[in-house]
């Protein structure tokens, strides 16, 4: 049913110089550090992760439990911050489909994407046989999935060890592995001027609506290296 | 007992609010083909929206991380970012460098 050897070989993405186990961990226990002080209890937290694992969404949810917020508010605004994932899976599944696999395993297998997963599938598909990179796909989904799962237990277990400097340097690391991956994606002229138009126009368009301008600024960046990459052939 | 019922709504709301994207995703995609415009379109969003999160992380971060200076965020992203390229694409030293620079920057600032 699943190519065990192919979706260990995504598993093994866990592993090595490139792993994505450190910022995960980072941004997970300070999550479950978060949430403690939120008034969530260990279940509760690591239930979040287990059927959220959206961190911008979990962070939003922390916030709006906090002061009160109706559950439609909560619905709306995590739905918002966390609508990247649309364009997100959009942009992976394609890749991963064929004839001769189930389709729920593209539906189960969807709660795994993620950042960091994204990234990881976009830099190694290539490398997988058409017929198997879902399984591929699932073996990345599983072990990102339950790295932040089980850091986000051991982030709330010691959460009064951690002192404000440690919390800030654990927030960093989640951004910079990002930022070192996409760098390290950008190898087409189209993606290049996405990333770019991206990191300028984000900013930017926070000064005018800090709800919509993760995704405006995607979409107009995105678009227009689209239509660059259109003209140019690249 | 009425807080942990509420909580309890809180996390499902949310799961299912994130989900809805996740699996809209995953619908449209069988229509796809990773061959057409429209998935060149979306590939092109994906990777900006990704890069316009990333940026306002950096420049206007939400929660704790906006306690530090922005100056020393700028550094420690470039400090890192510098060691990836020059190390083979190596994630695991920048990226813990990346929490000691920051935590050593803000305790002594």
């Amino acid at each position: 049913m699943i190519n065990q050897k192919i979706f260990f070989q995504g598993l093994r993405a866990l592993s090595g110089v490139r792993s994505p186990a450190i910022p995960l961990a980072a941004c997970f226990i300070a999550l479950g550090a978060l949430l403690r002080d939120a008034g969530f209890n260990l279940e509760q937290s690591v239930a979040s992760s287990f059927f959220t694992y959206a961190l911008p969404g979990q962070l939003v949810m922390a916030e709006s439990f906090l002061i009160g917020a109706s559950l439609i508010n909560i619905f709306l605004a995590v739905w918002l911050v966390n609508f990247r994932l649309y364009p997100m899976t959009v942009s992976l599944f394609p890749l991963l489909k064929h004839k001769s696999q189930p389709k729920w395993k593209y539906y189960l297998s969807c709660h795994f994407l993620a950042i960091s997963s994204w990234l990881i599938a976009k830099d190694g598909y290539k490398k997988i046989d058409k017929k198997y990179r879902i399984d591929y796909w699932m073996g990345i989904g599983m072990g990102t999935w339950s790295t932040a799962v089980l850091t986000t237990f051991f982030g709330y277990l010691i959460a009064d060890f951690l002192n404000k400097d440690m919390l800030i340097g654990l927030a960093i690391v989640n951004p910079v592995y990002f930022f070192c991956m996409i760098v390290g994606s950008m190898k087409t002229l189209r993606i290049i001027i996405a990333v770019g138009g991206g990191v300028i126009l984000g900013p930017v368009f926070y000064l005018f609506s800090a709800e919509w301008s993760i995704l405006l600024a995607g979409l107009t960046a995105g678009t227009i290296a689209f239509l660059f990459g259109e003209k140019n052939g690249n | 007992m009425e807080i942990n019922y509420s909580i309890f709504l809180v996390i499902t709301v949310t799961s299912l609010a994130t989900f809805l994207s996740r699996f809209l995703g995953a619908l449209t995609s069988e229509q796809l083909n990773a061959n057409s415009k429209i998935f060149h379109w979306f590939n092109c969003i994906a990777y900006s929206v990704l890069a316009a999160l990333l940026s306002r992380l950096i420049i206007f971060p939400a929660g704790i991380l906006s306690e530090s200076d922005i100056f020393i965020r700028f550094l420690v992203l470039v400090i890192c970012l510098t060691i990836f390229l020059f190390s083979k694409k190596n994630l695991v030293i920048p990226t813990i460098l990346s929490a000691v620079i920051l935590s050593f920057l803000s305790g002594i600032n």
